[in-house]
């Protein structure tokens, strides 16, 4: 939705790329690295909690290059 | 910039670094300063031609470094700018003639005997040993970009290096921007480029057509009128520590231009 509105202004899909390989190339690591640990990362949250949303990202912060990973836990487990 | 030795650099090639370097020599000489620009880039050298003085290169800085020659018959005194000197480079021999410690003793030796107010050192492309050399004795750098994205890539490279050396004053010579394509979104503006690369323009200089005359013509484009010569001047005085105003290269957020992107213009 509203695409529209972004048509034409392709730098800020430049400036999204741009800020994400710097971190990968700041931190010394590849990509795809990442994104192996995030689909382990991901699958074992699966097991645990089978309906979760989590996102999994790398960004920069400050000086250093920062791994964070948002597990939200729609359905808490049951009380006893 | 307090620093007298600045190294221009990129990481990658085409972007400007020589056309920089070249003019903002000029410019520095004209505004009255002892200026000598130094070509690094063994074997493939080209701050010469684009200059307009290849004609007149004898010897050089591989010559000075082997005792071959004095500094003095190394270096060629520009005619058209009082006080701008060109150190060429070798054409014949690799890069490995030239090592950074004993370039560091020639570029102290230009400041000391030679008496020069500011050495500007091209930089080769890349980010092996000719970079290397080519920072070594820098205090200051320009790292010159174009608004795309696999220049900000090496340039964001090359700062992460330069800032792991002794090199305490680096800025940005953004390059080769087009108004019209920041106005419309579709380029990265001055801030965005800080935002990306976290390190200050000290120069915006327009995509023009006069640059590539003035170096068919070997003539620095500051001492003719066009914009980017005009933008290479002001980015000089910048250097000198002048407060000089930017036109406005910014993304046009108005309504008119939402519709006009609405119906394919911009």
């Amino acid at each position: 939705m509203f695409s529209w509105l972004k048509r034409g202004r392709t730098k800020e899909t430049l400036k999204d790329r741009l800020e994400l390989v710097l971190a990968y190339d700041r931190a010394k690591i590849p990509p795809g690295k990442v994104e192996a640990l995030r689909n382990d990362l991901l699958e074992v949250v699966q097991r645990y909690f089978p309906s979760t949303n989590s996102k999994i990202e790398i960004e920069q912060d400050g000086e250093s290059v920062v791994l964070t990973a948002s597990i939200a836990i729609d359905e808490p487990p049951k009380k006893r | 910039m307090d620093a007298k030795v600045i190294v221009v650099t990129s990481g990658k090639g085409g972007v400007g670094k020589t056309t920089t370097t070249a003019n903002i020599g000029a410019a520095l000489a004209k505004l009255g300063e002892k200026v000598v620009v130094i070509d690094v880039d063994v074997g493939l050298r080209n701050l010469d031609v684009v200059m307009g003085l290849e004609s007149r290169v004898v010897f050089d800085l591989v010559d000075v470094l082997e005792g071959k020659c004095r500094m003095s018959q190394a270096l060629i005194r520009d005619k058209r700018v009082e006080n701008l000197y060109l150190l060429p480079a070798s054409q014949t021999r690799d890069k490995d003639a030239l090592d950074p410690e004993v370039f560091k003793t020639v570029v102290q030796g230009l400041l000391d005997e030679e008496k020069f107010d500011r050495i500007l050192i091209d930089s080769p492309a890349g980010i092996e040993a000719g970079f290397r050399t080519a920072a070594a004795p820098a205090k200051g750098a320009l790292v010159v970009v174009n608004p795309e994205v696999s220049s900000v890539r090496d340039a964001d490279r090359i700062i992460g290096l330069l800032e792991a050396g002794q090199v305490s004053e680096i800025r940005l010579v953004i390059n080769r921007l087009r108004p019209k394509m920041v106005a419309s979104g579709n380029m990265l503006s001055e801030g965005d480029m800080l935002d990306i690369l976290g390190v200050k323009p000290i120069g915006i200089v327009p995509e023009d057509e006069g640059i590539i005359v003035s170096t068919n013509v070997g003539e620095p484009a500051v001492l003719g009128t066009t914009q980017a010569g005009l933008a290479f001047m002001a980015t000089a005085r910048r250097i000198r520590g002048e407060e000089v105003p930017y036109p406005k290269y910014e993304e046009d957020k108005g309504f008119w231009a939402a519709l006009k992107r609405m119906f394919g213009g911009g």
